[in-house]
């Protein structure tokens, strides 16, 4: 009976810590979110709490002044065009090293490639491919941050997908193959319908990251008129400096469809952020 | 067609080229450009001349990258310590609690997926000196953060670090967890039926069993702190008077600003060296037999 009754007041301490740490990331979420629903006349006399007078007009000040229609298409083409380019070359590249020669030489060679190249610093060599994207005249077009996009994120997706087809029975293949499949066929029509969850893991990820990337999208696209989201919501915030409404605004729509697709997927993205970082 | 272009190996081949084909291309290839031009004293346009280890003397008399690699330090210590310890708390007390930990794991991951400029936001917003957490304790008549962190030589790097790591620790509390539930429980009620504590059992069972990937998590932590760009640049640039300025935000308005192809490159390289050497750091302790 004491121990139990000891158990459960130890339990409440864990809990009141539990909620103190959670509480310091929901309350600066609560902020941004009172703030994009707060009219600019408000700011100075209420900072923090929640408006005595709600303006959704922010959001459409935010969508309409921002351009917001066609930065959200430029930032979904990025999104679609990477995951295409993305998922073929890594999904080809996965299939190759788990199933047609798991144990050749390629293995080790690319293996190790793409190891070394997970660990290379984007600054190594961003100022070289910046002068390299200007003279193939791929400066400044989002076909060009597609490239980059999918070389950037294919090492992570090439392994990720790679321990998941290592688990697929061997026999489905060779029986695929006495059936007289081609190995084309053996990729469509056998590997891919069966690894489509972690085909669906990593495009959640790579979603995610070309989203939200920062560095590549501020140096690569220069005009208004092509970038996406993020270099957006930065040089909003020295144009809207005195307009917090709008920017945050501006900012709960960026964040809105990542965190829907978390909440679907909280699982898959757990999964998959963790295992990039502790497997490669 | 000959044999040798139709055999398993060959075709193995043809899958594996496009990934290869991309990521030298966007990767491997500038990099290479990267370590030539490091040689040289390149400004982008105009003749490329040979100039040998000069950029590399020149760095190592620049006050502000001295400056940079400092607070480079700093950074990696201050992540090493402040996210770790707060995570391995919180992940040991999750593995406690059977009611609430899903909610609990989401809460804590969820700044992790935010986009770095929306976490900026969030905080520039909070240490503002009017509004925010300033002017909240204004009105309340108490004259604290008056001024934002961000804006003052003291505090801009904490405050920068601050946010980076208030976006980052619920990662590693979910990574720790990962570990810690596979920790087998008969450890745990051998240690019950001892009469060990809860700090006792924390120290010599679940430290132990989960040191794989703790080690793991303070590589991930060095090497990823070498090229902290997103969340310096967004909030302060560097400043003011380079007082938060890091390495990648040296090397980016060197390279973007002042087209110092030259120059740049050798910040590059130098922060490649610095990572290969902590990888093949690790990769010979763990040839060497440690459990890392």
């Amino acid at each position: 009976m004491a121990t139990a009754r000891f158990r459960q007041r130890s339990s409440y301490i864990n809990h009141a810590i539990l909620i103190f740490m959670a509480s310091t990331i929901i309350l600066p979420l609560l902020v941004l979110a009172f703030n994009s629903i707060k009219p600019s006349s408000e700011f100075g006399a209420n900072p923090l709490g929640f408006p005595n007078e709600i303006r959704l007009m922010n959001y459409y000040d935010a969508w309409v002044n921002g351009n917001y229609t066609q930065i959200f298409t430029n930032s979904l083409t990025l999104v679609i065009g990477t995951l295409i380019l993305n998922l073929t070359v890594s999904g080809l590249a996965a299939f190759s090293l788990a199933v047609l020669n798991p144990k050749g030489i390629q293995t080790i060679v690319v293996g190790l490639y793409l190891l070394v190249g997970i660990s290379i610093p984007a600054q190594l060599f961003i100022l070289p491919l910046f002068l390299m994207w200007k003279t193939l005249y791929l400066l400044d077009t989002r076909i060009g941050l597609i490239i980059i996009y999918s070389a950037l994120n294919a090492p992570f997706a090439t392994f990720l997908i790679r321990s998941y087809m290592l688990q697929l029975p061997t026999e489905l293949f060779e029986a695929a193959k006495l059936d007289g499949a081609s190995v084309m066929q053996l990729f469509t029509r056998v590997a891919l319908p069966l690894s489509w969850p972690v085909f669906l893991t990593t495009a959640l990820i790579v979603s995610l990251t070309v989203w939200n990337e920062f560095l590549f999208a501020i140096t690569f696209i220069i005009t208004d008129e092509y970038k996406p989201i993020s270099s957006i919501l930065f040089t909003f915030q020295s144009r809207f400096a005195n307009d917090y409404g709008l920017v945050s605004a501006a900012s709960i729509l960026m964040a809105a469809p990542i965190a829907i697709l978390f909440m679907f997927f909280q699982r898959r993205f757990i999964a998959g952020l963790t295992s990039g970082a502790t497997k490669g | 067609m000959p044999k040798f272009l139709t055999s398993i190996n060959a075709i193995s081949w043809y899958f594996l080229f496009p990934v290869i084909f991309i990521h030298f291309f966007v990767v491997a290839f500038p990099s290479i450009l990267s370590l030539l031009l490091c040689l040289t004293d390149w400004n982008g346009f105009g003749r490329i001349n040979y100039v040998g280890l000069e950029n590399f003397q020149e760095l190592f008399r620049d006050r502000v990258f001295k400056k940079a690699v400092k607070h480079n330090i700093i950074w990696t210590v201050m992540f090493l310590t402040i996210p770790v310890i707060v995570a391995l708390v919180i992940a040991y007390l999750l593995t406690g609690i059977k009611r609430g930990q899903l909610f609990y794991r989401l809460v804590y991951f969820f700044p992790y997926i935010l986009a770095s400029i929306v976490n900026c936001l969030i905080w520039r917003y909070i240490f503002h000196p009017r509004h925010g957490l300033g002017g909240w304790f204004e009105n309340q008549g108490i004259d604290f953060l008056a001024k934002s962190p961000f804006a003052m030589k003291e505090t801009a790097l904490y405050a920068v670090a601050w946010v980076d790591m208030w976006h980052f620790w619920g990662f590693l509390v979910i990574i720790y967890l990962t570990g810690m539930y596979q920790v087998d429980d008969s450890l745990y009620e051998a240690a019950d039926i001892e009469g060990a504590t809860k700090f006792q059992k924390f120290r010599y069972i679940t430290l132990p069993m989960i040191r794989p990937i703790f080690v793991l998590s303070l590589i991930i932590i060095i090497i990823w702190s070498v090229p902290t760009f997103d969340y310096v640049y967004i909030l302060t640039m560097g400043g003011p008077a380079y007082s938060s300025e890091v390495v990648a935000n040296h090397l980016y308005s060197q390279a973007f600003q002042r087209m110092n192809v030259g120059y740049a490159s050798t910040i590059g390289v130098m922060m490649f060296f610095y990572v290969g050497i902590i990888v093949g750091f690790f990769a010979i302790l763990r040839r060497m037999g440690w459990e890392v």
